[in-house]
């Protein structure tokens, strides 16, 4: 029985069914996990080009970091334009803030088309590690 | 006032972009550096012409004693082959389908050479590819002109306006509305595939455009159509109209 359960476990596991959240206007105020993130993880993915992706696109200050892309605005001062649950919402789901964003959403499986083997079913982030960038977005004061 | 009417004018613009005008068109060869320019220009310096002289000896050589080579129907390739290579993919009889070069060379060594079809990306069959598309550099890439080619049209352009992936983009996203700007530091070219097979130096290798959309696919984290299949062949087609008028540079460079 308990072997059962631990299988089912699994499975449920490697499906992936996503925490749901609940938008107020243009930011989700609550935590995806009901904790807060933790700011060296969030920077280590931020800057990781295979996890976060963040900088094929946006620049910030990470001197040690050569070819940051400027197809979107840079992530320096992030954390003073943007709140906390404002940031989430823009990682979780950009496209509901701006339809026509090239911003990927980060915490999303649905409607999504010929997405590869290793990918289905996975969102590009998982909650733990959105509320990581989170915290460590908003200590980008500029 | 006016400014203000100008920055709303600007909001109101739909991000999925328009197509590129035809006087901001541009090679991918510009957004390269000098050095990667200089050795797509001098031969001497081209990797791709090792692809070439394979190809060219190729063309004469009969594959089996029993076969023509493709000297022995097409004669002289530099006048026989001049400008054919710009026109695909075109449209095949035989099948009723849109195909592209490899394709049509692999037909031939099936139906006229008793031969096994090459692979895709082999050796020989990108050299035989290259050997051809050089005998229409310098020539403008000539839109599809056939009207049975129509639907592969209509379908490759919805595909180029597709999202895809895990990340969900579309190629208009990056080469319509965004070229010129950086990915990772690197220039985001308009797509215009004039140049193919190109010697890509990220692969330290040949390669056919059919495995530069894979890697694109692959990008965004979809499923890549397999080689051979209609829908790249059918992105092709539109590629080659949307770069009607462009110069051929096979064999290009590209980083």
């Amino acid at each position: 029985m308990t072997a059962l359960l631990l299988v089912a476990f699994a499975s449920f596991a490697s499906a992936q069914t996503l925490v749901s959240y609940t938008p107020v206007g243009d930011a989700i105020p609550n935590s995806l996990t009901g904790q807060p993130g933790d700011v060296q993880r969030g920077r280590a993915i931020v800057t990781n080009r295979q996890k976060g992706l963040c900088l094929l696109c946006h620049s910030g200050p990470f001197a040690e970091e050569r070819f940051q892309g400027d197809l979107a605005p840079t992530l320096a001062g992030a954390g003073s334009r943007w709140t906390e649950a404002q940031l989430r919402l823009r990682i979780v789901d950009s496209r509901r803030v701006n339809a026509d964003t090239i911003m990927p959403s980060y915490y999303r499986i649905d409607s999504l088309n010929r997405v590869g083997a290793a990918w289905q079913g996975k969102p590009v982030l998982t909650a733990a590690e959105i509320e990581d960038v989170v915290a460590f977005l908003l200590t980008l004061k500029e | 006032m006016i400014r203000f009417i100008a920055i709303l004018l600007l909001l109101s613009l739909p991000a999925a972009a328009a197509d590129i005008p035809a006087s901001e068109r541009r090679s991918g060869y510009d957004f390269m550096s000098p050095a990667t320019q200089e050795m797509q220009r001098d031969d001497a310096l081209n990797p791709a012409m090792l692809w070439v002289a394979e190809g060219e000896a190729q063309w004469q050589e009969a594959p089996s004693s029993a076969a023509k080579p493709c000297a022995g129907c097409h004669g002289d390739a530099t006048a026989s082959m001049r400008g054919v290579a710009a026109g695909y993919p075109a449209f095949d009889e035989r099948t009723g389908k849109a195909i592209d070069l490899q394709q049509r060379i692999n037909a031939c060594r099936v139906t006229h050479q008793q031969q096994p079809a090459f692979a895709a990306e082999s050796r020989p069959l990108l050299g035989l590819a290259a050997y051809l598309g050089l005998q229409s550099r310098g020539l403008p890439v000539q839109a599809p002109d056939d009207p049975r080619l129509a639907p592969a049209l209509q379908r490759g352009e919805k595909l180029f306006h597709t999202a895809m992936g895990q990340l969900n983009f579309s190629c208009t996203q990056c080469h319509d509305a965004n070229w010129g700007k950086r990915l990772a530091g690197s220039p985001i070219p308009q797509a215009h595939a004039t140049g193919y097979p190109i010697y890509r130096l990220e692969w330290q290798d040949m390669g056919s455009l059919q495995r530069r959309l894979r890697n694109c696919m692959t990008g965004v984290r979809a499923e890549p159509f397999p080689y051979g299949a209609d829908e790249l062949v059918q992105l092709e087609l539109y590629l080659n109209s949307r770069s009607a008028g462009m110069t051929v540079e096979t064999p290009a460079v590209r980083p």
